[in-house]
């Protein structure tokens, strides 16, 4: 496989007051480029922890996150994240919200109109031309989400980071936004981290659907690998064997994850890891 | 026999069709009229009423408190002296000039002086020197404490430095600056043609040193409470400090910043009014303290003719700023009033 993202043996801990958070304790995986993975576990597991230390917004206790042979020291515009709750500027259009992003990393490259056609491009990726001299506060938690992605896309990525992107939509907005993402990627071949809580969204979207335990001191649990055709329909899809049984892999995951972290959960809130966990993960990670 | 029972049955048909109009403006009537216009207008007469009763009973030095007749009255002498001494300065003017017109045809070397009126300012030019003074001395106040309260949210580290000066100066009243000021501007301020006098300046300077806190206090909490994901877009976007500041951070602290400017006017214009008194500015404090030593029976009346005017002024003032404060938010939710 040839890696474009790896995030190798990861913890992460917490100054709180109560004393130290272990939130992640070896994480370890390795992404292909244009691969489309989704980490999923139950909330407070360090899923966005995960998220933000590829973004570089946190730094890793131990461990490290490597893109493309280099480790990643600060955030950068190569990493879009897209946020869970869109973080548009309210005081900006939203031409003026992807153009914030546009001149930032394309104003020395591109010229103006180029820059201008550009935006317009990526507004139109995400069906959002219509709306271009709106203000955030104007249009729906929808077009919202889907400018936030405009944003992001706008920095033609590498690796397009999603935290709980369409958590906060109705169903039917999030089955359009889930296929306009699908679409998107086909043709730009983005590598993409995605956050979710949503099982039927995971397998439909992934390549590999990355499982957490449950916090503190979370790791891989286990990774299940999506082989169902692209381009995927969901329709179609809902009675597909397959499908079905992915779906239902996951749900055992979350299910039994969470009554096996009751029984053996840590006494200190630094997890040690023992032996027999360790070669839990070994086995788990391939 | 059909249609000749219809007429009688058609006056409480109009009547059913006339009650919705009539309860419609009724409704209007209550739900915007009488509070908007109504009541308010309700509460002034109640208050002239009381004033008029009780300013009779009170008995001072200089006769009794004027009642809002004779306050009214002594605006009307306000205006009056205004318009008069204005045609005296026309009339003086256009004597200068004939005069020097003249000293021309007879000698065109003649040295000509034009020299400006020296009448006493009127009430009207008096609300002009204190409408000036207020508004530079908040101007300054402003251009200092945004920038300064910008840097402030940023760095905690200059927030821990300099919060305890700022809570201990922000307190201090005008006239507690006002003998500092004064003899700082006399010892600094030396010039043989100054181009503002030092009252002026003085009565300004205590205005920007009372009124710059509550812009900077609320330029400081504005800028360090930018939204933690907004400030991790200008990071995934690696803006510049500087980029960070103009596009992030002074936009989000907008709506801080003009709530805490509107406070700072309030506040300058109130110190404004102490600090010309004592620093003999030629402006309503200024007017205030003049009829106070003054002591006619009419000078009673023109104080209070000067209360109610600083009273409208700084409602006027306020309600400039809060039309400002909307123009400016971006948050089109909040309520500001």
């Amino acid at each position: 496989m040839n890696t474009h993202l790896e995030l190798s043996d990861i913890g992460m801990n917490f100054k709180t007051p109560r004393g130290t958070f272990c939130a992640l304790d070896g994480i370890d995986l390795k992404v292909a480029k244009g691969e489309f993975i989704s980490l999923i576990g139950h909330s407070g597991c360090g899923k966005s922890t995960v998220l933000n230390l590829v973004a570089g917004l946190l730094k890793a206790t131990r461990g490290g996150v490597i893109v493309n042979g280099r480790q990643v020291t600060e955030p950068g515009p190569e990493r879009a994240m897209v946020f869970q709750n869109h973080s548009l500027l309210p005081w900006l259009t939203v031409f003026e919200n992807v153009a914030l992003a546009v001149t930032k990393v394309f104003g020395k490259t591109k010229t103006r109109a180029e820059q201008r056609a550009w935006i317009e491009h990526n507004l139109e990726l995400v069906h959002m031309t219509h709306a271009r001299d709106k203000r955030p506060n104007e249009i729906s938690g929808g077009m919202k989400q889907r400018v936030g992605i405009a944003r992001a896309l706008a920095m033609q990525p590498e690796i397009l980071l999603l935290d709980e992107p369409f958590g906060a939509l109705d169903a039917l907005t999030r089955a359009q936004l889930q296929d306009s993402l699908m679409e998107i990627q086909a043709r730009l071949g983005n590598t993409i981290l995605m956050v979710t809580h949503d099982v039927d969204e995971a397998v439909l979207l992934s390549d590999r659907v990355v499982m957490l335990n449950v916090g503190p001191g979370a790791r891989i649990g286990s990774i299940l690998q999506v082989d169902l055709p692209r381009p995927r329909n969901r329709l179609a899809l809902a009675e597909n064997p397959a499908y079905i049984h992915a779906r239902a892999e996951i749900l055992r995951f979350l299910y039994d994850g969470h009554s096996a972290h009751n029984t053996a959960a840590p006494a200190s809130p630094v997890a040690k890891v023992s032996r027999l966990q360790l070669l839990r993960r070994k086995v788990a990670n391939g | 026999m059909a249609t000749e029972s219809t007429p009688p049955l058609a006056p409480p048909n109009a009547a059913r069709n006339l009650w919705p109009g009539l309860s419609e403006a009724a409704s209007r009537l209550a739900t915007r009229t009488l509070p908007r216009l109504l009541l308010p207008l309700l509460g002034i007469v109640v208050v002239l009423v009381l004033w008029a009763n009780i300013a009779m009973r009170i008995n001072t030095s200089l006769g009794a408190l004027p009642g809002p007749a004779a306050v009214w009255q002594q605006a009307g002498n306000l205006y009056d002296e205004h318009v008069a001494e204005r045609t005296k300065a026309r009339a003086f003017y256009a004597r200068q000039q004939q005069r020097n017109a003249d000293a021309l045809v007879e000698d065109p070397q003649a040295e000509v002086k034009t020299r400006p009126y020296t009448g006493k300012p009127t009430f009207i030019d008096q609300i002009g020197t204190s409408l000036v003074t207020v508004l530079s001395g908040f101007a300054l106040a402003s251009l200092f404490a945004i920038p300064l309260g910008i840097a402030i949210g940023l760095s905690p580290w200059l927030y821990a430095m300099l919060n305890p000066a700022i809570q201990i100066a922000r307190p201090i009243s005008p006239l507690a600056w006002l003998p500092i000021v004064t003899l700082v501007v006399s010892a600094v301020y030396v010039s043989d043609d100054p181009a503002v006098s030092k009252s002026y300046l003085v009565s300004m300077l205590c205005v920007t040193l009372c009124s710059l806190w509550p812009t900077l206090m609320n330029t400081a909490v504005g800028a360090s409470s930018v939204s933690a994901d907004l400030v991790n877009v200008s990071r995934v976007l690696r803006l510049g400090r500087l980029t960070h500041v103009r596009r992030i951070v002074l936009p989000s602290a907008v709506p801080m910043i003009f709530a805490g400017l509107r406070t700072s006017l309030g506040v300058a214009w109130m110190v404004l009014i102490a600090s010309e008194m004592l620093a003999q500015n030629p402006g309503l404090g200024k007017f205030v303290w003049d009829e106070f030593q003054n002591g006619s029976s009419s000078s009673l009346g023109r104080i209070m003719v000067a209360v109610i005017t600083i009273g409208l002024i700084g409602f006027a003032l306020d309600r400039i700023m809060l039309l400002l404060q909307r123009a400016v938010s971006w948050d089109k939710n909040a309520v500001l009033r």
